[in-house]
């Protein structure tokens, strides 16, 4: 069982329109890119589930888009204050991949600076809906960066062992260009840890709990 | 007072830790046939409060015997089975084949599916002539009096009552659609504290039956309050989802909580709310 812990905020630093949220990492593993942790969302009754962004020595870094009221209390949180922090979790990326190409949109970008550290900068492709949200790719340096896309059959994915998150269109697209490809997938989430049966999604026919399975899959 | 998890807030199985904190594992309701459970979304947060629609997801009583079972027994922890089912018989049948198991907790109120045909009344009395284990009857408080389903599943031969179940209630997320799949699903969280407390004092009352409470405990004084209101055990659910490290932490609060409330321990607070009931009023003075 991962552990939880209260840690505190090292600084909160805006990226575009998004909140990269710098914890103390204390006793926490910082676990394999594209596992999770379960991040207390001050005032709301349920933790939310924000995969690694970056793992800077003695600290944890997620990036976080300020879409309601949790994820708007995360980004408000000051140097100093101290939130309960559970992980990690779920099944992160395979790192045994021998082309490697980086797939991201949107906020689904998040868990793809750390995981690009571990494969040791491999070409990436983004895409973002406006010019100020494109200003996360900083994060990724190098990587190819589209505004606005429409297509994702514009890039070239074949011949790739493709690793991707974003929106679900998106992920579904990929998964049609490239079976094999390993997709990061979200779904709403109380618990993270297997109890709440929430976040069940069908994968090969059956519903099953995305935090146990996932939240990386597989293209089938 | 034993902590218990609340049916379907818990998987053992993946995280045994958790449920060794526990004094007793109580399983996902368990159905005849296997469940997938209900369409995704099947959560959401609301003002203090989650709502679920899960939709009794399970194995199957097959499943759960051979293979669930077997493993769940190797944790150690006292197992408590919760049965479900769309008519008497389902309930019955999965009760005649379980033993060795602390006791049965029979669902006779989840919010996501369709109701049993039969009365709570009818599941429990057949329950009965199918097994010794101790039965606790899981009621709603969505009942315009749950102590006269109380009082009739006591009658049908209910050793217990687990109080309570989620309330049925609707969120719509930032375009006015359901935020459900399933539209409705099951409030759970410290929004049911009071109607708890408030259910579990009227069955007290009137059943004297020994009751698991539940509903919105999040503290060790939430957990002496209804002990206070007449609960024997008391159960975690909503909470174990924010914190997998509850159960050890309301146990620690409720011995400081019973401290602060003057009584010598968890135990010693058994009911004392109806105390008050039992002293003599004060008469009004009678001006002839």
């Amino acid at each position: 069982m991962p552990r939880r812990e209260r840690r505190s905020v090292v600084a909160n630093e805006p990226v575009g329109p998004y909140s990269l949220l710098r914890l103390e990492r204390g006793g926490l593993d910082a676990g394999a890119p594209g596992q999770f942790f379960m991040l207390e969302a001050p005032g709301r009754l349920l933790p939310r589930a924000l995969s690694l962004c970056l793992a800077p020595p003695g600290e944890l870094a997620f990036l976080v888009d300020p879409v309601g009221p949790a994820t708007e209390a995360l980004c408000a949180l000051d140097p100093g204050e101290r939130i309960a922090v559970f992980g990690p979790l779920g099944n992160g990326f395979r790192l045994d991949v021998e082309r490697p190409l980086l797939v991201g949109g949107g906020i689904g970008i998040a868990p793809l600076p750390y995981l690009a550290e571990a494969l040791r900068f491999p070409p990436a492709v983004l895409g973002f809906r406006s010019e100020r949200h494109a200003e996360a790719a900083a994060l990724l340096p190098g990587a190819e960066v589209v505004v606005d896309p429409t297509l994702v059959t514009d890039c070239n994915l074949v011949g790739f062992d493709v690793l991707a998150c974003g929106p679900e269109p998106m992920l579904h697209a990929v998964a049609e260009l490239c079976p094999g490809a390993q997709l990061a997938w979200e779904a709403p989430m109380a618990c993270g840890y297997g109890a709440c049966y929430g976040c069940a999604v069908e994968i090969d026919g059956e519903l099953k709990r995305l935090c146990v399975e996932g939240p990386v899959l597989a293209a089938a | 007072m034993r902590l218990l998890n609340a049916s379907g807030c818990l998987d053992a199985l993946v995280a045994p830790d958790v449920a060794r904190q526990l004094d007793g594992f109580v399983t996902k309701t368990i159905t005849p046939l296997p469940r997938e459970g209900n369409a995704p979304p099947r959560i959401a947060e609301t003002a203090h409060g989650m709502l679920n629609a899960i939709g009794l997801a399970n194995p199957g009583r097959a499943r759960f015997l051979d293979e669930h079972l077997p493993r769940l027994r190797e944790l150690g922890v006292p197992l408590w089975i919760s049965v479900g089912g769309f008519c008497a018989a389902d309930y019955a049948e999965t009760c005649a084949a379980l033993d060795a198991v602390e006791a049965i907790e029979l669902n006779l109120s989840c919010p996501n599916v369709d109701e049993a045909a039969d009365s709570a009344a009818e599941i429990v009395a057949a329950c009965r002539a199918a097994t010794a284990l101790p039965l606790y009857a899981k009621l709603s408080a969505a009942h315009p009096d749950v102590t006269e389903v109380a009082r009739a599943v006591a009658h049908a031969g209910a050793d217990g009552l687990s109080l309570v179940n989620t309330l049925r209630g609707t969120a719509l997320d930032r375009t006015l659609r359901p935020a459900l799949a399933r539209v409705a699903g099951g409030l759970s969280g410290p929004p049911l504290k009071p109607i708890a407390l408030a259910a579990v004092y009227a069955c007290y009352a009137s059943t004297q039956l020994p009751i698991v409470g539940m509903g919105g405990v999040e503290t060790g004084r939430d957990a002496l309050e209804l002990i206070a209101c007449g609960a024997r055990d008391v159960a975690l659910g909503t909470v174990l989802f924010a914190d997998p490290d509850a159960p050890a932490r309301v146990r620690d609060e409720l011995a400081r909580a019973a401290e602060e409330a003057r009584v010598a321990g968890p135990d010693d607070a058994f009911g004392v709310a109806h105390v008050s009931e039992k002293a003599p009023q004060i008469r009004q003075k009678v001006v002839a």
